[in-house]
């Protein structure tokens, strides 16, 4: 059966030329990266030539790189790790898990804790940021872009506003490395998480970008890995990974491939909206990354409607699995005001760098047919004039 | 697919005879949602829509190599099941959870799920028979062969066009058979244990899982103590409220009398509770409303079956006769001990399931 995968905003497929930068950290090159002797000496050489392509990815020092087991350890590392008890924090009500239950947990030892909530567009206003500010406010942690909607938030505003205040500010990039521009000094910030597997790289890497001079207290104790961030023998063959990861999604930015998807995208996009009626893009009025659309279908269980076009070979998704599997409706698409019923009925389509025309092709043979089908099936779609 | 024995031999079966399965799991209640509140137990381990089952039921489909979906349900579950189900103890019934969930969940929302994602037959595991008579052109609920587990009780709710859609492929066999065929198809939870009460009540416990739901819902319990009065209307003390008795129920009640008291009648209206001797529990008559028919399309004329009014209950003798458009008067031969508002009663011809209701 063919199969098509638009579900990149959950993983990626590892590209063949970072599986082969891997290979040999599998068998051959397998010394501890802190050993002094020979085999030691050619892993580091191997760690540090990778901390080099993520901090040229970010536009940072390479000793402001902290490698860590993906985007929800960077997360947590940056919270846990710049705020202490009786500091106040600002978040938003889009982030993901990884940074709001992150957060929540801090209001158990001790600390404020500040929602921000977000507009139609699912945009933060960095005027919230400001009215949000108190005398013990350390930290505010707010996305780059949202993984639902892929939509862009004004991280610059924000970092002037936290650096006016003297505080600090981390920023959630893992859905928008490899997608757009990252500057982490023109963004202002002093914490920015990556993950590995969202830009084609391996799954269980990541990074966290510490400014310089940041105290950052570590998750982990244990050995001085990682200038005492980040204890732990290193993840040789996944931070080779993450590197070579880091390298292709920067030359990506370079040679225009994201301006491509973004074509690609807004054919996917705008097809659907031709070809089948009562579909609506969440989150289209503001600036998105190149390769996410969430669409939402009126009358529609997306529950039901990810199931069926799966089982015809085409991977999309919706919502957020809970623990036994089963979908909630996504809290960010709640957070933008809509309904419950609406937010069920949303569907995310991602692409990545290994989608072809072909692939949207493959998607349109079946999204509108499906549609169809399930709204046949809908107790509440034939009283209602169809034409909104 | 439930996680148990059962759903899961009946996927390994049809998988292995060659059909195209999909295996579903229906989420229905979140069993930490009142875990340690009011009392509830802390720990869930080993309940309905758990984990654990949610992660046997998924390896059963890895390992005969079948994709596998959980479906969120919890919603249509709170409201058509849970929620009824507090409401109908608190306004003085003893309510019958599952026949709520197989008629809403289970076929109403399995079979809308089965048509949208395009299956043509939904197959579970319960213990029942289905088949079409030619004569009367309508499909048929039978009793399954292993009595034991006959949940045919359960499902008198269905529809022709939902039986028309049903497979049940464990109807001929009996437990042990099933197990056997388990361990045959070469899974692992062939020795399971068997789930037995109420699947969101857990320990059987349920004033305390009203009192946590209630509590959860921020909704005080709605006061429904009042007064223990005799089948002569004497007033001979109080109780704590009507949702803690049942119909024919013994203990509990706090009274010394001579003669063994049972509770005869709760009265939602004025929060009475009669109790009487035994004698007082018998009685030949019951009304049954939202009647479902399935062996007939109406009942024009007064039928001779046997009738069950609890899921313990051996069908007794009866007949019933229509008394208005879904309401079914029933007139057993012999007066039936305790028949309980609330529950439903069953009509059987044989094996064959005529139709049913909820006993008013």
């Amino acid at each position: 059966m063919q199969r098509v995968y638009l579900d990149n905003n959950a993983t990626t497929p590892l590209l063949p030329e970072v599986f082969e930068a891997m290979r040999p950290y599998f068998g051959e090159q397998f010394g501890n990266a802190s050993s002094i002797h020979h085999h030691g000496q050619n892993t580091r050489a191997a760690v540090e030539n990778a901390r080099e392509s993520v901090a040229a990815l970010l536009g940072c020092a390479a000793s402001e790189i902290v490698f860590t087991s993906g985007g929800t350890e960077s997360d947590n590392l940056a919270i846990a790790g710049l705020v202490k008890s009786g500091d106040h924090v600002i978040t938003s009500g889009i982030e993901h898990h990884a940074v709001l239950h992150a957060v929540n947990h801090l209001e158990e030892i001790g600390c404020e804790i500040t929602v921000l909530p977000v507009d139609e567009r699912c945009l933060v206003d960095p005027e919230d940021v400001k009215r949000a500010l108190r005398p013990n406010t350390k930290l505010v942690t707010i996305m780059m872009a949202n993984n639902e909607t892929g939509v862009l938030q004004a991280v610059e505003e924000i970092g002037k506003v936290a650096a006016e205040a003297g505080i600090l500010f981390h920023t959630d990039a893992v859905q928008a490395a490899g997608k757009v521009a990252i500057d982490v000094k023109r963004i202002g910030c002093q914490a920015l998480s990556i993950s590995g597997h969202k830009l084609h790289g391996p799954q269980g890497t990541g990074a966290l970008y510490v400014k310089k001079a940041t105290h950052l207290q570590p998750l982990f104790h244990g050995g001085r890995h990682e200038r005492s961030r980040r204890a732990g023998t290193e993840n040789v063959p996944g931070i080779v990974g993450l590197g070579q990861a880091a390298k292709l999604a920067k030359d990506g930015l370079d040679n225009g491939a994201t301006e491509k998807l973004a074509v690609m995208r807004d054919g996917l996009e705008r097809r659907v909206l031709e070809q089948i009626e009562d579909a609506h893009v969440n989150g289209t009025c503001a600036p998105r990354v190149p390769n996410t659309t969430n669409i939402r279908f009126g009358h529609i269980e997306g529950e039901a409607l990810v199931i069926a076009l799966d089982l015809k070979g085409l991977a999309v998704s919706t919502g957020a699995a809970c623990s036994s599997g089963a979908i909630e409706p996504s809290h960010v698409l709640i957070a933008m005001g809509l309904r419950p019923d609406q937010a069920r009925g949303s569907i995310r389509f991602s692409l990545g760098k290994q989608t072809a025309e072909a692939d949207v092709d493959f998607a349109l043979s079946l999204i509108p047919s499906t549609v169809s089908r399930l709204r046949d099936l809908s107790p509440t779609y034939d009283k209602k004039a169809v034409t909104t | 697919m439930s996680g148990g024995v059962d759903s899961s031999t009946v996927a390994a079966m049809l998988r292995a005879q060659g059909h195209n399965v999909i295996g579903l799991t229906m989420q229905l209640w979140n069993q930490r949602r009142l875990a340690g509140r009011e009392g509830m137990p802390e720990s869930v381990q080993g309940r309905c829509c758990s984990l654990d089952d949610v992660y046997d039921a998924r390896r059963v489909a890895q390992q005969i190599g079948i994709p596998y979906y959980v479906v969120n349900h919890e919603e249509s579950f709170e409201r058509e099941v849970v929620r009824p189900f507090v409401e109908e103890y608190l306004s003085g019934r003893t309510p019958i959870p599952c026949s709520l969930c197989n008629n809403h969940l289970k076929f109403e929302q399995l079979h809308l799920v089965a048509r949208q994602i395009g299956a043509e037959r939904v197959a579970t595991g319960h213990y029942a028979r289905v088949s079409f008579c030619e004569q009367t052109q309508r499909w048929l609920l039978k009793r399954p062969a292993d009595r034991s587990k006959d949940q045919t009780y359960f499902l008198f709710g269905l529809t022709q066009e939902q039986l028309s859609r049903t497979l049940f492929p464990l109807g001929d066999m009996t437990k042990p058979e099933v197990r056997e065929s388990a361990r045959q198809h070469g899974l692992a939870l062939a020795e399971k244990p068997d789930s037995q009460e109420i699947c969101f009540v857990p320990g059987g416990d349920y004033k305390r899982f009203i009192d946590a739901y209630l509590a959860e819902q921020r909704d005080a319990l709605p006061d429904t103590a009042g007064e223990l009065v005799t089948t002569n209307g004497e007033a001979i003390g109080e109780h704590t409220g009507i949702h803690n008795f049942t119909v024919g129920q013994r203990k509990g009640l706090g009274l010394a009398t001579g003669s063994p008291l049972y509770v005869i009648q709760i009265s939602g209206a004025n929060k009475q509770v009669i109790v009487g001797g035994d004698e007082h529990l018998y009685s030949r008559k019951l009304r049954a409303r939202r009647v479902n028919l399935i062996s007939v399309d109406d009942l024009h004329e007064p039928m001779r079956v046997s009738v069950k009014i609890r899921h313990r209950h051996e069908p007794a003798p009866a007949v019933i006769a229509k008394a208005g458009s879904d309401e079914i008067v029933v007139t057993f031969d012999e007066p039936q001990r305790a028949i309980t508002p609330g529950q439903s009663a069953v009509f059987y011809d044989g094996d064959i399931v005529v139709g049913g209701g909820w006993i008013a």
